[in-house]
Parts: structure tokens; sequence; C-alpha cells
């Protein structure tokens, strides 16, 4: 409903209760961003000061002592790169077996579609820790502890209903006529569901991928419980310990947060139109 | 067809089975229905591996104990008493209704604030809701390490503000209950814009029509929203509460990370039984199947106040 105010008071009041929550959602990011490039005189000054004065300057390509601490460890890079491995083998398994999953929800109507809907629906209620002892004994009867699988498996578990809902989303948007004529033409539903559905929803796909990405991205219980060693061990292990290891460089621990934290929020901001209306449309529908 | 009056010649007693047998094997008979099944099957076969199976077997582990290096034996519901009367537990089922409670109680009101602000329409409305992404974007353990940041006593801006504000005496994070409030503040920045998005979806499909209606007979603003919005956005507000309740019930991140390991949370609890000491295994396990009955539950209540004008999945 676009209605304009009557008061323009309330007008004033409306639009400084917005500028409000931007700037408290935005304001952690600045406030960590700001300490990791300052020099610890500042990071320690009380009364804190708003804007940063005295940088802390590092030789390019860091530019700030920080960042160059914390790219100079190696577990720090070596956590990136585990947590790259686990969250993109999550990703493509989640959309190989979610997308031909959420096909037939979003086109076929079988007797057990809706029973089965809301079964997947269910997995993202529960509790993950409910399932770290029985995973436990049986990834150590696999001997699977302490490997990429051990985090992998359950981590598929929790982002299949993410994966199914916003593909289930995005095909029901598309029009059933092509792959309809495709049928008449005689293309079987595999073959409709390949040439056409997915080559026309590969926005949606995208998407759907960088959201199941940043979920598994973002996996902290399975990745502590069953990475013993920085071999396996993602970023968001690695990130709280360095609360041990660099007890008072809190610039360093800035930096950690920092450089995980902003390729998500560039990759959310650019497809944010879609990722608005992919994660609600489970809710309301 | 045939095959279905067999059926039913065979087993007049269950006409209601019947009906769901015959209707699958209708479904079987068609080609592209059979493919359904085909297709669904890998996603519920990893459902049924990773999901039901470990399940089923915590819930059998929890009548046992598990000890290294010795046969599991059965002990009944011991493992239950030993951790009901285990004070440690008590106080992380205090902390984590505490939190589940403050938090998403809080998301909630600031939330459909939120909600109803960004359903109006007005300039630079898409920057705000982009904006209210940036949070969610985050991994849980790495706000709460940010979030640390800002509280240390040293050069934090939070443990500036709330000493300024005469809040907290002391150091904030030295304190188990400074820190499970300043967890909830950190819960709330993060999962209140969610809630607000969920809301504003529930919103958005409310019909406009509805309001002018209400207008014309003469509604006011508080009317309009406590006869119309309310009521029709219930479904949405029951999905929103039911993702964060659900959510907040089984904190861990927040609490390890805020706390350096020492806040106890329910998920905390079961992860140091089964991950840290090597003897309480078994206690352990069976704080998760708690976990998880409580959370079925929780969602029973919250599907149950939903009521049957819920819109089954369309």
């Amino acid at each position: 409903m676009g209605k304009s105010f009557e008061n323009p008071w309330m007008r004033i009041a409306f639009y400084a209760a917005m500028v409000l929550f931007v700037f408290m959602t935005l304001f952690p990011l600045y406030w960590v961003f700001k300490m990791s490039i300052v020099t610890p005189e500042e990071l320690f000054k009380t009364p804190p000061s708003l804007l940063p004065t005295n940088f802390d300057i590092a030789p390019a390509p860091y530019f700030f002592t920080a960042y160059e601490t914390v790219f100079a460890d190696p577990d720090f890079k070596a956590a990136i790169v585990n947590s790259i491995v686990v969250a993109g083998i999550t990703t493509v398994i989640c959309l190989a077996v979610g997308s031909v999953c959420a096909y037939a929800l979003a086109r076929i109507n079988f007797v057990l579609r809706t029973p089965i809907q809301a079964f997947i629906l269910a997995i993202s209620f529960f509790p993950a820790v409910a399932i770290i002892a029985p995973l436990f004994l049986q990834f150590q009867t696999f001997g699977i502890i302490g490997t990429y699988w051990a985090m992998i498996i359950p981590d598929i578990l929790f982002a299949l209903p993410l994966t199914v809902f916003l593909l289930l989303a995005y095909f029901r948007e598309l029009p059933a006529g092509l792959e309809e004529a495709a049928k008449v033409d005689g293309a079987n539903i595999w073959q409709a569901f390949f040439r056409i559905t997915i080559p026309l929803s590969a926005p949606g796909v995208v998407t759907t991928a960088i959201l199941t990405f940043i979920f598994a991205w973002n996996e902290f219980l399975f990745a502590n419980t069953f990475a013993l060693d920085i071999t396996t061990q993602p970023a968001t292990v690695i990130i709280p310990q360095f609360a041990t290891t660099y007890t008072t460089d809190f610039g360093a621990q800035a930096a950690a947060s920092i450089v995980v934290t902003l390729p998500l929020v560039a990759l959310v901001l650019i497809f944010q139109r879609r990722i608005v209306s992919g994660l609600t449309a489970g809710a309301v529908k | 067809m045939a095959v279905a009056t067999g059926a039913r010649a065979r087993k007049p007693s269950k006409p209601k089975d019947e009906g769901v047998f015959s209707r699958l094997k209708g479904d079987f008979a068609n080609p592209e229905r059979r493919t359904a099944y085909y297709m669904v099957a890998p996603v519920l076969l990893l459902v049924l591996l990773i999901g039901l199976w470990p399940v089923a077997y915590a819930i059998y582990l929890s009548f046992l104990k598990v000890l290294p290096e010795t046969a599991p034996s059965f002990v009944g519901l011991q493992n239950y008493i030993d951790m009901f009367s285990d004070p440690t537990f008590r106080g992380a089922v205090l902390n984590t209704a505490i939190f589940t409670i403050l938090s998403v109680a809080l998301e909630f009101v600031f939330g459909i604030g939120i909600a109803l602000a960004l359903n109006r329409g007005f300039t630079g409305q898409g920057s705000v809701r982009a904006v209210a992404l940036v949070p969610w974007a985050f991994p849980t353990v790495v706000s709460a390490v940010m979030w640390r940041l800002m509280y240390q006593q040293q050069g934090g801006i939070m443990a500036y503000i709330a000493l300024k504000l005469n809040l907290i005496a002391g150091p904030i994070l030295a304190s188990e209950q400074a820190t499970l409030f300043a967890a909830v503040i950190v819960d709330v920045w993060k999962t209140t814009p969610f809630v607000a998005l969920l809301l504003l979806a529930g919103l958005q499909v409310i019909p406009a029509d509805t309001y002018e209606a209400a207008r014309v007979d003469g509604a006011n603003a508080w009317q309009q929203f406590s006869r119309i919005t309310l009521p029709l956005l219930k479904p949405a507000i029951a999905v929103a509460l039911l993702f964060r309740t659900l959510d907040a019930w089984r904190v861990y991140d927040l609490f390890w990370a805020m706390s350096d390991r020492t806040l106890e949370s329910l998920s905390t609890y079961v992860f140091k039984g089964v991950r840290i000491s090597q003897v309480d295994f078994s206690v352990g396990d069976a704080a998760a199947v708690f976990i998880f009955l409580t959370s079925l539950v929780l969602a029973f209540i919250f599907l149950k106040g939903l009521g049957t004008e819920s819109s089954g999945g369309g």
C-alpha cells in the first residue's frame, strides 16, 4: 500500500526508524572492519572512537597488518580451502538429487506429493545435535571421522530442504507450456527436465546453488564434532579458535571474521531480489 | 481397474487403506507418475539414511551405557535419571529456555514492526530489504566472534555503552548471566531481519482491498492491524515463530563461541557428553533425544495453534 503520511512528523519518525534499522544491522560489520584496520592502541582506546584515525598499514597486497597476520597463518588458508571443499561438494550433491526431486514435486501430480513435501520441509525443524552421537559411532565404524565426508554427509541432510524448496519455487514460476510441447513431440519427462526446465530456470538454479553453498559454509556443529585437525577443519571451526591463538590481537580476529563474511555479503547483495522471493516462498505457500 | 476390484474382494474390511493403495497402484500404472517416485527417491533415501535411521539409533543408544573399550550394556532409563539429576543439565535447560523465550519474543516484536514498515512502500525500500539479508548471510559462529570483540572490556563499543548506561558493573563476558543476555542481543540482531522478511511475505498476500473495505467502514489503523492484519497473518506468524523457536531451542554455535565454551545450552551439553567426555557419551545422547522430543512437542503446539486453516503446500 503506497499511501503517503498525513502527518509530516509521522513521516520523519518513519524514516528515522528505517535509518536506525539499517544502521543497527550494518553497524557490527562496520565496527569489526574498523577494528581490523586500526593500530592496537586505537583498538584498546577508551572511549572507543567511531571513525578510524590511526591505520595499521602493511605493504601490498594486504594493506593492513591484521590481514597480513591472518593470511600468513597457514591454518587460516587451509581452513578456507576446507570450507570451499566441504560446501562445494555438499552443494553439488544437493543440487543433483534436489533438483530432480523438486521437479517431480512441482510438475507431477502423484498421490504422495503433499506428504513427501511436508516430510522434506520437516527436516529443517530437526535439531542437528540429536544425531551426532549415533553418527559418531557409525562414522567410527566406517573409519571416516576426521575426513571431509563426515561433514558433507550430515550437511547434505540439513541443506536439502533449502535446496528442494528454493528450486520448487522457481520451477513453479516457470510456465509448463514448453515442457508440454516437448512431450507432445515425444520427449519423456527426463528429457523435458534436462533439455527445457533446467536451462530455462538457470538463474534460479544459480541462486539455489549460492544459498546452499552459504548454508554449508556456515555450518559449525558437525564440523566441530567430526573434523579433528586442520587437514579438514573449515573456517567456522578455526575462527573461534583464533580467540586463543591471537588472545590480544583483536585486529587479527576481526580481519579473519571480515575475510570469511565479506564474500557472502557481496553474493547476497548481488542476488538479493531472487533470494528474498526464494527464501520466503516456502513459508507462505 | 481390475487390480483395484481384486484388492477390494480380498480385503473388504479396510476400505480406507485400500483407497490409498489403489491410488498408489494407479500412480505406478502411469509412466509419468511412476517416474515421479523415481525422481524423489534419492532425496528420500538420503533423509532416511542420514536422518531417520540415526534418530532411531539415538533413541536406542539412550537406553544403553556406552563406554570406551567395553561392550554396551542395557541400563533402561538410567541415562535419563542421571541426566535429570545433573545440575549442569538443569542449568542448560534453564539457559536455553530463557534464551529461546527472550530472543523469539524480541525478534517477533521487532520483526513485525519492520515487516509492516517494509510493506508500506517508500523510497529506498529495496535497499532496506537488501540490508536485511546481510546478517542472515553471516555464519552464526562468526557473528558471535564479531560481537564478542564488541563486548570486550577493552575498547569494546558494547561494553562501553553498557557501562555508560549503568547496565553492568563488571566485564560482560566474565558474567554468565550477562553473557546470556549478550547472546540474546546477537541472536536478535542476526535473525530479526529474517523474521521480518518471512512476515513481509505473509503481509504481501493480504489483498489491499480488504483494507480499503475496512477504511470505508471507518476502521482506524489499530483496528485494521488487530482485526485484519493479525488474523490473516496468522499462518505466516506461526511458521516464523516455529522456525525461530526450534532454532533457538537447539542453540549451539552462539553460546559456544560467545562464552569460550562455558555457557551451557542443551546442545553444548550434548556435545560435551558425546564428544569431549569419555564416560558421559550415553547421558549426552539421552539429552540429544530430549532435545528431539521437546522439539517435536513444540512443533506440534505451533502447528496446532496454526489450526486447520493452514494452507497446506499447494
